[in-house]
């Protein structure tokens, strides 16, 4: 039986890595939750599988992102997920932000054991990586953060 | 019972450990855990006698059907044409005629959509439907009210989700060019009251599509006592094949509906200009069909009739009775749909606290538990309850009570994480 009890137990530590104490913190109290009053972009990410929606609003100064709200509803993963990006770009400059964004998704997509030092507490995330489905829910509010910077280089907002 | 004939029944209820001797992907363990599959409103799984009926298919008889002056061709069409008459008999439809095979339920309606709907719904007609509906039984109205003109009215819910009948009047009038309804609510179970309503609907003259996907598989069903115009089923859903679909219609419908697929099979004589449309339901028919999956659907009607469709709905009652009555000791969970099993089939659709299905079908899939979270394809329904999603766990010939036990053990995990799963 001691197969079956070391299943379990890998079971449970992996449960524990994706609902890490600090994930499951932002989800229940969320950082820039809620709308900006005159964002420079603003623009709604939607996961039609899951029905996960987030909406990500920028304020941007001269290619600084000052301010940044988020909204929208779904799985801890995809709340909490969303506040931690919040608070990991507020601040940055657009290219800045744009980094995040490929060391962030290439660190869900991948296999590495380390995530970059870029990341900080972001690296919490994966442990969502043993949870294949769930990985999409990880990185909703950060492709709708880049379809937002997107949108505002070709002009928009 | 058939030589390849299911587990015996003892009384009214099911041998259950017997039943899931047949079904191989049960004896499966998921991470660690025996699998505990409640998610059968979505796929049920299929018995050894469904897996050979196919393979044996394949080894002995393959070959396309009515076209072959060959043997196989003519083993290979009777063995289709056998199936076909096997689904009438099931449904007690008045011949196999009646019976089109489609890939889906979804297909199946949307083919009534196309062909019936185009040419019997005009400018200013209304289309009643319910707000329990699949997707698959929304969508296609859409699109056939956005283009005629006509428009959609739907029934209003009770607050356990039932149908609101008391402004049925105004509902069911003079403009309602037909009434599409499912017998049983995918997301949440409940089952609607369609003898009464298809009554009510014909006594003014309005035909009536039920989408019978969630109750074909679950309860006796008798397409002639219901007096319904169309009859919408899937196979993978009652133990058989993906990938077939069944519609029932009253004969002189087919007779009177377009073709919806052009091609093979479908014609009687083509020139280079026009063509005359064969018999019905060859006529529906367009294409080499999904043979193979046909007759295996054939191996799934018999193993589902060996069981006694009265036992099968008894014993998911039973079950979901037992369902309803442990998840209500669990203070955090909202339960949806009517409060009493013999009102709904076997679903049971719940959340944990303001917790996320997601999360909660996380952790329960890492018991072994497999349950669907989610919309269920119902999303006006979800709109309706106030809620992006549900976890559904829903029941077949195949589970337990202990099953049912270890679900709500698995439960007290979100715990763990959630605490009582307020915000």
């Amino acid at each position: 039986m001691a197969p079956v009890n070391d299943e379990y137990a890998r079971q449970e530590a992996e449960l524990d890595d994706l609902y890490r104490e600090v994930i499951l913190d932002h989800y229940r109290n969320p950082r820039h939750r809620g709308s900006l009053e005159s964002p420079t972009v603003s623009h709604e990410g939607y996961n039609p599988l899951c029905g996960d929606q987030v909406t990500v609003s920028l304020r941007m100064d001269g290619g600084v992102i000052r301010d940044i709200a988020f909204s929208g509803q779904g799985c801890s993963i995809s709340q909490s997920s969303a506040s931690m990006m919040t608070e990991a770009v507020a601040g940055k400059t657009e290219a800045e932000a744009e980094a995040l964004f490929r060391d962030f998704t290439a660190m869900m997509q991948g296999t590495e054991e380390e995530a970059p030092e870029s990341l900080g507490d972001l690296e919490a995330l994966m442990g969502v990586r043993k949870f294949p489905v769930r990985v999409k829910c990880a990185t909703l509010a950060w492709h709708t953060l880049e379809e937002a910077l997107q949108s505002l280089r070709e002009g928009g907002g | 019972m058939s030589e390849a004939g299911p587990a015996a029944t003892k009384g009214r209820g099911l041998d259950v450990a017997r039943i899931r001797a047949d079904f191989p992907i049960l004896s499966r363990e998921i991470y660690g855990h025996p699998l505990v599959y409640f998610d059968s409103a979505a796929t049920s799984q299929k018995p050894r006698q469904v897996i050979d009926a196919l393979v044996n298919y394949y080894e002995r008889h393959n070959a396309n059907i009515h076209r072959a002056v060959h043997r196989l061709g003519e083993e290979a069409t009777a063995a289709y044409e056998d199936a076909r008459m096997r689904v009438a008999q099931f449904i007690n439809a008045p011949s196999p005629e009646c019976i089109v095979f489609t890939r889906n339920t979804t297909e199946s309606i949307n083919l009534v959509a196309y062909t019936w709907g185009r040419a019997n719904v005009d400018a200013g007609d209304e289309i009643l439907l319910t707000p329990l509906e699949h997707h698959s039984n929304i969508i296609p109205w859409q699109r056939l009210v956005a283009e005629k003109g006509a428009r959609l009215r739907y029934f209003g819910l009770t607050t356990d989700q039932q149908l609101a009948l008391d402004n049925l009047d105004e509902l069911l009038n003079e403009r309602t060019r037909l009434l599409t309804i499912t017998q049983v609510s995918n997301a949440i179970g409940t089952i609607n009251p369609v003898a009464e309503l298809i009554e009510r609907a014909h006594a003014q003259g309005t035909p009536v599509l039920v989408d019978g996907a969630q109750s074909a598989p679950h309860m006796p069903v008798d397409v002639q006592a219901l007096d319904c115009d169309f009859f919408a089923f899937s196979a993978h859903k009652m133990l058989g094949p993906t990938g077939v679909g069944v519609l029932y219609a009253r004969r002189e419908l087919l007779e009177e509906m377009e073709p919806f697929l052009g091609g093979g099979e479908m014609i009687k004589r083509v020139t280079l200009e026009d063509a005359t449309w064969n018999d019905v339901p060859a006529k529906f028919e367009a294409g080499t069909p999904n043979i193979a999956d046909v007759v295996a659907f054939r191996a799934a009607l018999d193993y589902l009739e060996g069981l006694g469709m009265e036992n099968v709905r008894a014993h998911e009652e039973e079950i979901t009775e037992y369902a309803l009555r442990r998840l209500r000791q669990l203070e955090e969970l909202t339960i949806y749909g009517p409060p009493d099993a013999s009102q709904r089939g076997g679903v049971v659709s719940f959340n944990f606290g303001d917790v996320h299905a997601h999360d909660v079908g996380t952790i329960l899939d890492r018991h072994g538990v497999a349950i669907r979270a989610g919309h269920h394809c119902a999303q006006p329904l979800m709109g309706a309850l106030g809620v992006p999603g549900t976890v559904r766990a829903s029941f077949y010939v195949y589970n337990t009570q202990e099953e049912v036990d270890v679900m709500v053990e698995a439960l007290r995990e979100v715990h763990t994480f959630f605490g009582d799963g307020a915000r």
